[in-house]
């Protein structure tokens, strides 16, 4: 299980995937809103999204976990 | 004169303000959010009100409270600054409603420029001329694409009331337009709350100048002569500077005179900004009006000598201009550069603590900052955190004393485009004077592929 991190402060903007999607080794999983600048969060490894974190309009620090990937 | 006033803003500018005001005697209320309680200009303001929670819709964007505060304070009238409510006709019309001078132009005067269709139309009915392109909304990627065929590819995707470069996208095909059409209209519309779409002609090799004016109420337009702001990442503004480098004299004077008609076409009153594109043969195009104090408004006072805050107050309390056109002379040359918290090679934000810091000192050197060693950089706001303008009497000596004054500049604890800032300046094509819109493109990011 790999733990995906915000890496920034910001507003969730959109999410991207929901739990049991399929993803790719850099496929975006969640758009962060930070100083009025648009930020994609992707994942490293591809797998299957195991759990969701986040819901659009959540505020995340920059070590938050945004969704787990298995 | 005013003897007090609100300013609905933050940061750099709203220190600004301050400093004006406090010359001539006027006492300053700020308002201010959670995340900026502990800031510098709050502390430089006679009065402070918290506003509300950090997000700027809870608190900077939150007209009833601000309006109240400053019914509350005493206040006579409010200094908008620049972005946030600056450009918000309705919450001018509220101000007025409630007996606060709005320090800025008509509700209705702000509004038909905030639309960017409007405000083609409006300038091509003054003779202004404007980019070949469509003056109404299109509604689908159906009608873009007929649009766009009529126009000729390649072509400017356009939200006409985008800013910041949010909802705009150069498309050289059918095949790009279709791709960024919806994406685009949805943007626009999640951050101005208006989805209209349009096209422009894409002009090429295109230089950014704008044309500083200054009206009264009394149907008098002064204009400060121009700026070039053509180097630019992400759509936004880096580099600005006074005179142009570029336009020779009767392209200047053409422009200028095209700024004034259109001020006075639409019965303009405070500090203004009509921004125009320039293609490489010197044919100038209008591309929108800032009916605001402009961010780089700085290089126009350097080779001005005028304080803009201080014309904006006279003007607001219905005073004459005390100058004409002939008695504004041109001294020197003035750059100004955005520091910004952002990684210098990608452009992402980067908030933090600020552990160390000093400004830049220097012959002709001056800072606008609001910032200081301890300040958090929070990821609400803008990330601008400050400007440094130079002055000399060429325009060699300002990018000497800029340069120097760069690798000067002490801050720690977070990523600034400073790096960027130093390549760009001391870069020979800018030394020349030839920069346009695509100058970070062409010149900068090479730079960094070639050192990995």
């Amino acid at each position: 299980m790999a733990k995906v991190e915000a890496g920034m402060a910001g507003n969730v903007w959109k999410v991207l995937v929901k739990e049991g999607d399929q993803v790719e080794a850099g496929q975006e999983v969640v758009i962060l809103e930070s100083m009025k600048m648009e930020i994609p969060v992707s994942v490293e490894e591809g797998g299957t999204i195991a759990k969701v974190y986040v819901q659009e309009g959540d505020f995340v620090n920059d070590s938050d976990t945004i969704v787990d990937v298995e | 004169m005013f003897s007090k006033i609100l300013i609905a803003n933050r940061g750099e500018i709203a220190l600004r303000v301050i400093r004006t005001c406090q010359k001539l005697g006027i006492k300053t209320v700020a308002i201010y959010s959670e995340a900026d309680a502990e800031s510098l200009f709050v502390r430089e303001a006679d009065e402070a009100y918290c506003v509300g929670k950090p997000p700027v819709n809870q608190s900077y964007l939150n007209a009833d409270e601000i309006i109240s505060i400053a019914k509350k304070s005493g206040a006579e009238a409010v200094h908008p600054g620049y972005g946030l409510l600056s450009e918000n006709a309705a919450f001018a019309k509220k101000c007025n409603e409630e007996n606060l001078v709005f320090i800025g132009p008509s509700p209705e005067i702000i509004a038909s420029m905030g639309s960017k269709i409007e405000a083609r139309k409006t300038m091509k009915e003054a003779g202004v001329p404007i980019i070949e392109g469509i003056n109404t909304s299109l509604e689908s990627e159906e009608e873009a694409v007929l649009a766009a065929k009529e126009i000729g590819y390649p072509l400017m995707l356009k939200a006409s009331a985008g800013g910041g470069g949010i909802g705009m996208q150069l498309v050289h095909s059918e095949e790009e337009l279709l791709k960024a059409f919806a994406g685009n209209k949805k943007r626009a519309e999640s951050f101005f709350g208006d989805g209209a779409m349009f096209l422009e002609k894409y002009i090429d090799e295109p230089h950014h100048i704008e044309v500083q004016i200054l009206a009264d109420s009394h149907g008098n337009v002064v204009p400060l002569w121009e700026r070039e702001c053509s180097i630019q990442r992400r759509n936004q503004k880096v580099v600005e500077e006074a005179p142009s480098p570029f336009i020779n004299e009767e392209t200047r004077s053409n422009m200028l005179e095209a700024a004034v008609k259109a001020a006075q076409h639409i019965g303009y009153s405070n500090a203004g900004t009509i921004e125009f594109l320039v293609d490489k043969e010197q044919n100038f195009y209008f591309l929108e009006m800032n009916t605001r104090l402009q961010v780089e408004h700085p290089v126009t006072e350097e080779i001005t000598g005028l304080d803009l805050v201080e014309e904006q107050l006279k003007v607001a309390v219905g005073e004459k201009l005390s100058f004409t056109k002939e008695d504004v002379k041109r001294n020197g040359h003035a750059i100004e550069v955005r520091i910004y918290a952002e990684d210098p090679k990608t452009f992402f934000p980067s908030p933090g603590k600020i552990t160390e810091f000093q400004l830049p000192q220097g012959d002709g050197i001056r800072n606008e900052c609001a910032i200081e060693a301890g300040s958090q950089v929070t990821p609400f706001y803008d990330p601008m955190i400050g400007k440094l303008i130079a002055w000399g009497g060429t325009r060699f000596e300002a990018c000497s004393r800029l340069k120097l004054a760069l690798e000067e500049y002490k801050i720690e604890g977070i990523k600034t485009n400073i790096p960027m800032l130093i390549q760009t300046v001391s870069h020979k094509q800018f030394l020349s004077g030839y920069t346009t819109t695509q100058f970070v493109n062409e010149y900068y990011l090479p730079t960094l592929t070639s050192t990995k």
